[in-house]
C-alpha cells in the first residue's frame, strides 16, 4: 500500500484482500474495543433516562418530574464532566487514527496554559473540545452496536467454518435457522458459506474502520485549520528565503563593495594631500574625493536599508535605537523588561515594521516626536509606535500600512492601528514569540 | 615617534590605514587582521596607541571593541581608538567606562577617509585626549526627555564640541569667543553634571560620559 493512500481509496483498490488492509482495519477494531467499551457503557448509563423517555413518548406518556430530574443530572455530567474525558480519549484516537492512514491528524487544539484552572477554562470554550464531546458519544453509542453486529457476523461465520466439526463431535444436533445439521456431511454447504462470508467480512471490516476514522477524521482534525497552516507556512517560507537573499546580497556589499569604496576614499584623500593647492589637478581631485565621500554615503545607506548590521549584531533594542536616531524627529525608544531575543524572522519583522512605521509618521503624520516601546505580553512581541500627529491613518490609502500588515501576517502576527482625526495616531504590532 | 597596533580584518582598508599612518609620522609596529592577534600585538610591542575595527573576525561582531577594553583593564592608559561601522551609543559608551576613562576615541569608519581630521582625532587620543564622533554626538543632542536638560543650548554646544575631543581653546575659536568664556562654560557644565572638582581631565570625560549615557 503506498503510504500516501486514504483508507477509502485502499478500500477500492482490487488487491485490498490481498494487501494489508484488512489487517490494518482488524488492528484498528480491535483496537478500539478496550476503548469503546467502557465509553459505551457510562455514555448508555447516561443516555438511558433519555432513552426511556424518547420510547415511552409514542406511546403520549410525557417524562415526569422524577425522570425530568434524571434527564436533566445526566445531561450535566455528560456535558460538565465529558470534555474531561474527550481531550484525552481524542488524544489517543488520533493516534490511532494512524494504524489505517498515514495522514497525520493534527490537533485542533491550539496551546493552552498549564495551570489546570486556566487550562479547563481555556478547552471549554473551544469548538474543538465539543466535537471531541460528540466523537466520545458516537464512540459511546454508534460504536458498540455497530461493533457487536459485526461480532455477531463473525461469530457465525466461525460457526459455519467449524460446523463440519462439531457436527462429528457433537452429541446434540446443531440448528441453524431451519436447517438442522446432523452429519459433517450435511454442514459441508455451511462450510462454503462460511468461507464465502470471509472475503465479505474483510471488506466489512474495512468499511466500519474506514467509517469510523472518517469520522474521527471529521469530528478530531484541524477543520479549516490545515489548509490555512499549509498557506501559512508557505508564505512564511517565502518571507524567509527573500530574507535569506537580502541577507546574503548585504554581505555581499559589505565585504566587496564598501569595502574597495572605502580604501578608494581613502587614496584619493591621501593623493589629495600630495596635490599643491594651487595646481590643476587639485580641483578635480578634490571633487572626486568628495563625490566617492557621497557615494560611500549612499552605499552604506543602501546596506543599511537592506538589513542594518546592529540588528545582526546587537538585536532589536539597539537596532530600534540606531533607527531613532536616524529619524529626522526625536524618537524615544522604551524597551520593557523581559524582552527576549525572538527569532531572527521575527526579530527582522518587528524591525521592518518600526523602520515602516517611523518613515509613515516622518512622510504622513506632521508629528513633532514619536515613541517606539518594545514589550513582551505573554507569548507575543509588542512593538507600539505611537505620534503626536494629526492622525487620520489609512491603511486604504496606500501609506504602506497594507504591506506591513501582510508582512506580520506571514510570520503570524497582527497589526493593530488607532488613527484617530486629529492624532495621535498609534500602531502596535504584536508578534508570536516563544521562549 | 607614536607607536601604532592596528588591527583591521579587511586588507585593502589595513594597508591604507597603515599609509595614512605612516606618513603623517606615526610608526605602524603591527597590523593584525583579528583581536586575538591585537593582543597578542600589543603584548609585544607595547604601543603608544591602538587603533581597531569593533567588527573582526571570527564573529563579525563586536571581538574588536571587546579587545580593547580588556586592553585598557590591564592598562588603563593605554591610547585606543576604534572605528564604528554604524552610531552605537552602547559601544562608545563601554569604551569611554573602559580604563581610566581618558585616551579613548570612537570614530566611524566613513571618518578615516577626511584623513586630516582622522590624523588629528589619533593626535588628541594619544595624548590622552577623548574624541567622540561628530555623528554620534549630533544624535545624542537631538535625543528627547535629555536629562541634560539642564544645560542652556551654548553649554550644550560646548558639551559636544568637548565630546569630539576638542581643547577650550579650539572651542574657543570655534565659537568665536574667548578662552575665558569657553573655560566659564565648562564650569557651569560641570557644576550642572554634579560632577565636584578633581583632577580636571578627568571630569572633562565624566561630563562627556554624562553626555553619552543621557
Amino acid at each position: 500500500m503506498p503510504i500516501d493512500q486514504a483508507p477509502l481509496r485502499a478500500l477500492l483498490s482490487r488487491r485490498y484482500l490481498v494487501s494489508a488492509g484488512p489487517w490494518r482495519a482488524f488492528a484498528y477494531i480491535l483496537t478500539a474495543l478496550p476503548i469503546a467499551a467502557p465509553i459505551g457503557a457510562v455514555t448508555a448509563l447516561l443516555a438511558l433516562p433519555w432513552v426511556t423517555a424518547l420510547a415511552r413518548l409514542p406511546d403520549g406518556i410525557l417524562p415526569d418530574g422524577g425522570m425530568l430530574v434524571f434527564m436533566f443530572v445526566s445531561l450535566v455530567l455528560f456535558a460538565g464532566f465529558g470534555p474531561l474525558v474527550a481531550i484525552p480519549l481524542a488524544t489517543v484516537e488520533r493516534a490511532r487514527i494512524g494504524l489505517i492512514d498515514p495522514r497525520p491528524l493534527p490537533s485542533p487544539h491550539p496551546p493552552a496554559p498549564t495551570r489546570p484552572l486556566a487550562w479547563i477554562r481555556a478547552r471549554y470554550a473551544e469548538t474543538a473540545t465539543w466535537r471531541a464531546l460528540l466523537y466520545a458519544a458516537f464512540l459511546g453509542l454508534v460504536v458498540p452496536a455497530t461493533y457487536g453486529a459485526f461480532g455477531l457476523l463473525v461469530l457465525i461465520d466461525v460457526a459455519f467454518l467449524t460446523s463440519p466439526f462439531v457436527a462429528g463431535t457433537a452429541t446434540a444436533d446443531m440448528t441453524v435457522g431451519s436447517f438442522t445439521v446432523r452429519s459433517p456431511g450435511q454442514a459441508i454447504p455451511f462450510t462454503l458459506l462460511g468461507m464465502l462470508l470471509i472475503p465479505v467480512l474483510g471488506y466489512l471490516s474495512g468499511l466500519i474502520a474506514t467509517g469510523q476514522a472518517a469520522t474521527a477524521r471529521a469530528l478530531l482534525g484541524d477543520r479549516a485549520g490545515a489548509a490555512l497552516r499549509e498557506v501559512a507556512q508557505s508564505r512564511a517560507r517565502l518571507v524567509d528565503a527573500f530574507d535569506l537573499e537580502r541577507r546574503r546580497i548585504e554581505r555581499d556589499l559589505h565585504d566587496g563593495a564598501q569595502h574597495r569604496l572605502t580604501s578608494l576614499t581613502l587614496q584619493l584623500g591621501l593623493a589629495r594631500l600630495d596635490v599643491p593647492e594651487d595646481s590643476p589637478a587639485a580641483g578635480p581631485l578634490a571633487q572626486a574625493h568628495d563625490q566617492a565621500k557621497e557615494l560611500m554615503v549612499v552605499l552604506r545607506d543602501l546596506i543599511y536599508g537592506i538589513r542594518p548590521q546592529a540588528l545582526t549584531d546587537l538585536g532589536l533594542p539597539a537596532a530600534l535605537r540606531e533607527l531613532a536616531g536616524r529619524s529626522p524627529l526625536p524618537v524615544a525608544v522604551s524597551v520593557a523588561d523581559g524582552v527576549i531575543r525572538p527569532s531572527e524572522q521575527v526579530e527582522g519583522t518587528a524591525y521592518f515594521a518600526a523602520s515602516e512605521a517611523l518613515a509613515n509618521v516622518v512622510k504622513h503624520a506632521g508629528a513633532g516626536r514619536a515613541d517606539i516601546l518594545l514589550a513582551r505580553a505573554g507569548e507575543a512581541l509588542v512593538l507600539e509606535i505611537r505620534d503626536d500627529g494629526r492622525g487620520g491613518a489609512d491603511p486604504a490609502g496606500g501609506t504602506g500600512l497594507t504591506g506591513l500588515a501582510d508582512r506580520v501576517a506571514a510570520v503570524g502576527g497582527r497589526l493593530l492601528l488607532a488613527s484617530p482625526e486629529g492624532g495621535p495616531t498609534l500602531v502596535r504590532v504584536e508578534l508570536p514569540c516563544r521562549a | 615617534m607614536t607607536r601604532v597596533v592596528i588591527a583591521e580584518d579587511g586588507l585593502l582598508l589595513r594597508e591604507g590605514l597603515t599609509g595614512v599612518l605612516a606618513r603623517f609620522g606615526f610608526e605602524v609596529v603591527a597590523a593584525v587582521g583579528d583581536a586575538e592577534a591585537l593582543i597578542a600585538a600589543v603584548a609585544e610591542h607595547a604601543p603608544d596607541l591602538v587603533l581597531t575595527d569593533i567588527r573582526m573576525p571570527p564573529g563579525f561582531r563586536d571581538e574588536g571593541l571587546r579587545a580593547a577594553v580588556t586592553l585598557r583593564r590591564a592598562r588603563p592608559r593605554l591610547p585606543v581608538v576604534v572605528l564604528s561601522q554604524y552610531v552605537q551609543d552602547e559601544y562608545a559608551a563601554a569604551l569611554l567606562d573602559s580604563g581610566s576613562g581618558a585616551g579613548v576615541g570612537y570614530l566611524l569608519k566613513d571618518r578615516v577617509v577626511d584623513v586630516q581630521d582622522f590624523v588629528a582625532a589619533l593626535r588628541t587620543v594619544a595624548s590622552g585626549g577623548t574624541v567622540v564622533d561628530p555623528e554620534v554626538v549630533r544624535r545624542l543632542l537631538r535625543r528627547p526627555k535629555d536629562p541634560l536638560a539642564a544645560l542652556s543650548s551654548r553649554e550644550r554646544e560646548v558639551l559636544a564640541l568637548v565630546a569630539e575631543g576638542h581643547s577650550n581653546s579650539a572651542i574657543a575659536a570655534r565659537l568665536f569667543v574667548t578662552e575665558a568664556a569657553v573655560g566659564k562654560h565648562v564650569g557651569n557644565i560641570l557644576a550642572k553634571l554634579d560632577l565636584p572638582p578633581a583632577e580636571d581631565t578627568n571630569r572633562r570625560v565624566l561630563a562627556v560620559l554624562a553626555f553619552l549615557r543621557a
